[in-house]
């Protein structure tokens, strides 16, 4: 591993101070560390933000909403009854993501800036435009079966494999940074950027901005009887999705007064798109209904590589995760959280 | 209430029980020493530079900014690397296959190492591997079974036979009422034992010392011998634990002589472990096959003949290929049999030996197509084979040593509850509407021995210290090794002190081919029997004994007491028998191998029948086996608790193998995009489910002296096919290649 400088900054306006162009702000480390063991990014200096204060706690904003620190671990997140009771479907997200192991280690603001598992960006002996801006993309052609099938570019066909983003996304989170210019708010929907001709600017952070919490607005909540996020993948546990949805509605009287749909794995962000929204406001929830949404929300799909089946996947996957919203929130976490498989399922060994 | 002997399950009083893992605590306090755990005072890190490109050469090599490094000691190179006295061509032992250790310019796959970097700490040694700069002249790399041509294989692995025939096959397709012809495709594995591969090297003069993995400990020695041009004896390895082998651990591989090397050179120690996305290349691999599969079966659903044959993957520079059409021979009573094989060169790492080595891909295909033929006849997947149950080995018309697969069946079945499968496929349905599957599968393993020595001594206070270098891979060799020993000795176990894992004890043999128990056992137990033996005949000659004058008679031991065979009231303790001699120990050797005669006599196999039941998403298509049921017969069974874990472990692998591993290349560059764990699946915990073990009792009185066949591989074998088999009953989908995937089902 390439040597580097290690600063442990006491403050956030230390460690935004502490920041250079080739500085890497860490984390739990459960990604950056692993890219910089393969070789595909290697920071001159890794600023330890672990120490910064206040950043691991997990308020009730005046407004009713959440205010979730940027150091606050998954794990910890994932079994907050503010937030179980909020948006269950954010704790089935971080639930289906990764293993326990790292959940624990991961942190609210390691996610959100967690890179694309491209496996051409994370060899460092490939051709990655997100990697190294203008050297090309060597997973085009590749053997990447997981690419994109919404938004991609010629220069990039990276997808976001964050699970917790996508219900985020959904419900209308906000991200706070501080930089070198103060603080400011970036809406989630608009912190990851699609690729175009710079998929090096993976988000909307400008240069030495650090992340130092997650809100989710008070009206997130009034989606939480009827919210659910579905992952799909062929290992049952410890896989990043093929597809991934989160789906909330909000009803009255059998009818549906507002959805809200993101799709993950199948851009370089979460993928909404109002007017599949709002085809659902007003609708009485039917399988022709949830046809029609997943149609427009997928309207201008394209395979990058062999990817034509995540289309189908995908469309199949927003009608399931809108049939199971429309059924409502289970009262508990499902045992496996995000799955298609339910508790039936689940059996003892013999 | 007098004790049994007469059940199999205890032979004596250690054999048969459950024990748990005696380095178990060990193992999981961490207080276990693996390979790469060790260290020396003056220890050199080496890491190695793995070849970018997989067809080429290397035309420059960069070596200023690594040597330049801090902390980097030297960059090894083809230009100035140290000689090594072996002929790299040479077949020193068994398994020996050629390795790559810088000895020319040549890349014959990714991921081959292509320069060593030494250095005073690991992260040094890291960077200085990352900074050393290649320039190559590429070929386009072949990386799948149709980049190359195919070639005739005289032997495909372990020098058994390339074709295999018996009875006329065009005379059985022509007798076929029925018959399918199917073309199944399997993927390249990568065995990735938990603990990668790792060596500690250190030479005191022209002695050498090593801390290593190791599946073969004096095979390897060997082979380190070999290719250092020292004798054997002077070749220390010590192998405690294994985090796994899979079959990669038996031979040297070029990183680690590698390291190997460059302790002599240096004269310091030398640390290698390969990083996961190392153990993607120079340490073995499964490779991929494709295999077209024709059976005829006449009107009453008797198999006319199996005809198997199957391509398979290796690399430039070596032989080794999956032997998986020989899984067709000694299965199913056909008329014919054929079982051919050709091989193709790619530009990959050479594949060895892996969890069953072409047992497994054959028996993945042979069990789909025979459920294929069987929809055809209209018979129920195991009504058909009971209708090809094969009394004597097809072919050969040879005796099985023992064979109760009847009853695995049986018992398989009646605990799977299938009698209750609905013919017709895409008509089972759970309660939340996913489709419901049964499929099963026959499960087959050959029952081998490899050859081992052991040594015995009784000391005066009738304790007994056994030694043989065996190698625990995390199967429990131990603990069912040191339960034989005990019990040659009619001891309980904390009499015993069992020495393995370390090259300078009598050989243990090779912990492969599922044949470690027997074989190191029975060498283990006729150590024992040496030292009753020569008891016996001390205890003869004592007039104070009651044994006295007992001279020719067979002597057994029980309770710490010599008795003679068969007569319970006649003994004598262990211990008085030595005091009245004089003697402070008394030593005993023994050794176990498989004669001749009885090799060719009789067909030696475990037997088993999985039966799997999947669950599937009719939408999404996501699939999960909800439960297996395997039922095997495979001889004594020393431990039940070691055993169950091993078949259990087999069928998690056999799920692996259906729907999981799978490596794959970039087909530009050669290299593969998933080398790592997050990528490459294995099944995690929430995959494996309702998983059941039936040992079925089978006495063999002809395999070995204590009846022992083999647990390690066979689970894999049956289960593949099996829950191929369930899909295609879920889903009225036959897939015809492995892994089977989400979006086949699409």
């Amino acid at each position: 591993m390439k040597n580097f400088e290690f600063l442990q900054p006491l403050s956030a306006a230390d460690a935004v101070a502490a920041w250079t162009p080739d500085a890497a702000y860490l984390g739990g480390g459960t990604n950056l560390v692993d890219l910089m063991k393969t070789g595909a990014m290697g920071p001159d200096r890794v600023i330890d933000i672990t120490r910064l204060p206040d950043l691991d706690r997990i308020e009730t904003t005046e407004d009713g909403g959440l205010r979730i620190g940027a150091l606050v671990r998954n794990s910890d997140l994932a079994r907050d009854p503010d937030l179980l009771r909020a948006a269950p479907m954010v704790a089935e997200a971080l639930l289906a993501g990764a293993s326990g192991q790292l959940r624990n280690a991961a942190t609210v603001g390691g996610n959100l800036m967690q890179h694309t598992r491209c496996p051409y960006f994370m060899d460092a002996d490939a051709a990655c435009n997100r990697r190294v801006p203008g050297s090309g993309c060597d997973a085009r052609g590749g053997a990447w079966e997981n690419s994109a099938i919404l938004g991609q570019s010629a220069a990039c066909i990276a997808t976001n494999p964050s699970d917790f983003c996508v219900p985020l996304a959904a419900l209308g989170a906000l991200v706070d940074v501080e930089g070198p210019s103060g603080g400011r708010t970036v809406a989630l929907e608009a912190f990851h950027k699609l690729p175009g001709d710079t998929p090096e600017a993976e988000t909307a952070l400008e240069p030495g901005e650090l992340v130092v919490a997650l809100r989710l607005p008070a009206e997130a909540a009034s989606f939480a009887g009827h919210s659910r996020y579905l992952k799909v993948r062929e290992r049952t546990s410890y896989a990043f999705a093929l597809v991934s949805a989160a789906a909330a509605l909000r009803m009255d009287g059998g009818r549906i007064t507002e959805g809200r749909l993101a799709l993950g794995s199948v851009a370089a962000r979460p993928w909404r798109i109002a007017e599949a929204d709002a085809l659902l406001a007003g609708a009485m929830p039917d399988d022709a209904l949830f046809a029609r949404v997943a149609e427009r929300l997928l309207e201008g799909a394209e395979p990058s590589n062999d990817t034509g089946w995540k289309i189908d996947l995908a469309r199949r996957t927003v009608i399931r995760a809108l049939q199971m919203a429309a059924a409502g929130t289970p009262d508990r976490l499902p045992p496996l959280p995000a799955s298609p498989f339910g508790p039936s399922e689940v059996a003892v060994h013999a | 209430m007098p004790e049994d002997f007469t059940r199999h399950e205890r032979f004596g009083s250690n054999s048969g029980q459950p024990m748990t893992r005696r380095d178990g605590i060990a193992k999981v306090t961490g207080t276990a020493t693996f390979a790469a755990d060790n260290t020396r005072q003056g220890l050199v890190h080496a890491v190695y530079v793995p070849a970018t490109i997989a067809r080429g050469h290397v035309t420059a090599l960069d070596t200023e900014a690594a040597t330049h490094h801090p902390g980097v000691l030297g960059v090894m190179t083809p230009a100035n690397r140290p000689d090594l006295p072996g002929d790299l061509d040479a077949k020193p032992t068994r398994f020996s296959m050629r390795i790559e250790v810088l000895q020319d310019d040549k890349v014959r796959y990714a991921g081959q190492p292509i320069a060593l970097v030494m250095a005073e700490t690991l992260e040094a040694a890291t960077e200085g591997a990352r900074l050393v700069r290649a320039t190559y002249e590429a070929e386009t790399p072949r990386t799948r079974l149709d980049d190359a041509e195919t070639f005739e294989v005289e032997t495909p692995d372990f020098g058994m036979p390339g074709e295999t025939v018996h009875g006329d096959p065009e005379a059985g397709h022509a007798a076929a009422a029925f018959s399918i012809d199917a073309t199944y495709t399997t993927a390249p594995q990568y065995h990735n034992a938990m603990e990668s591969h790792a060596v500690v090297a250190e030479w005191e003069g022209d002695r050498l010392v090593l801390d290593t993995p190791s599946q073969a400990l004096a095979m390897s020695c060997e082979a380190y011998a070999h290719l250092f041009g020292i004798p054997a004896e002077n070749v220390t390895l010590r192998s405690p634990y294994l985090g796994g082998g899979f079959g990669s651990k038996a031979i040297p591989t070029g990183p680690l002589v590698l390291a190997v090397l460059a302790a002599r050179d240096l004269g310091r120690p030398v640390k290698l472990a390969l990083t996961r996305k190392q153990m993607f290349g120079p340490v073995g691999h499964r490779g991929q096959t494709r295999q077209r599969i024709r059976l005829g079966a006449d009107a009453e659903g008797h198999l006319t003949v199996i005809d198997h044959e199957a391509l398979a993957a290796t690399s430039s520079f070596e032989t080794f290929l999956e032997s998986a059409a020989n899984a067709s021979q000694g299965l199913y009573a056909a008329n014919a049999l054929r079982s051919r094989h050709k091989g193709v060169r790619l530009d990959i790492g050479t594949p060895g030996p892996m969890r069953a080595p072409g047992e497994a891909s054959g028996s993945a295909v042979l069990e789909c197509a025979m459920d294929e033929l069987a929809e055809i006849v209209d018979l129920d997947p195991l009504e058909f084979r009971l209708r090809n149950y094969a009394e004597t080995e097809p072919g050969t018309g040879r005796p099985y040593s023992s064979k109760a697969l009847r009853d695995c069946y049986d018992q398989g079945a009646a605990a799977f509850g299938w009698a209750d499968r609905p013919r017709e496929s895409g008509t089972m349905r759970d309660a939340e509407g996913h489709l419901v599957g049964w499929g099963m599968g026959t499960a087959l393993f050959a029952a081998p021995m490899f050859a081992a020595e052991a040594r015995a001594t009784l000391h005066a206070d009738g304790t007994a210290t056994f030694e043989t270098s065996a190698a625990d891979m995390g199967q429990g060799a131990w603990t069912a090794l040191a339960q034989i020993a005990a019990d040659s000795l009619g001891l309980p176990m904390d009499r015993v002190e069992f020495r393995s894992g370390h090259s300078a004890l009598p050989s243990g043999g090779v912990a492969g081919g599922s044949a470690h128990t027997a074989t190191a056992g029975g060498a283990l137990h006729a150590a024992g029997g040496d030292v009753l033996r020569q008891l016996g005949e001390l205890a003869a000659q004592q007039p104070d004994s009651p044994l006295f004058g007992a001279g020719n008679a067979q002597f057994e031991a029980r309770k710490g007491r010599l008795h003679i065979a068969g007569e319970i009231d006649r003994s004598d303790a262990l211990s008085d028998i030595l005091s009245r001699a004089g003697r402070v120990e008394l030593v005993g050797s023994g050794n176990a191998a498989r004669g001749q005669e009885v090799t060719e006599q009789y067909a030696m196999n475990s037997h088993g029948a999985v039966f799997a039941e999947v669950r599937i998403d009719p939408d999404l298509c996501q699939m999960r086996v909800t439960r297996l049921v395997g039922a095997f017969a495979a001889g004594r069974i020393i431990n039940p608790r070691l055993a169950e874990s091993q078949l259990l472990g087999g069928m998690i692998w056999g799920l692996s193998f259906a729907l999981h591993e799978e490596a794959r290349h970039d087909a530009r560059t050669g290299r593969i995009v998933n080398a790592d764990l997050a990528e490459y699946h294995v099944p995690v915990n929430a995959d494996v489910q309702g998983l059941e073990v039936i040992t079925v009792h089978e006495d063999d009185q002809h395999v070995n002296a204590l009846g022992i066949k083999g647990v390690g591989e066979i689970a894999i074998t049956g289960t593949v096919g099996a829950i191929g088999n369930a899909i295609r009953h879920a889903t009225g989908k036959r897939i015809r290649h492995f892994p089977i995937r989400l979006q086949d089902l699409l």
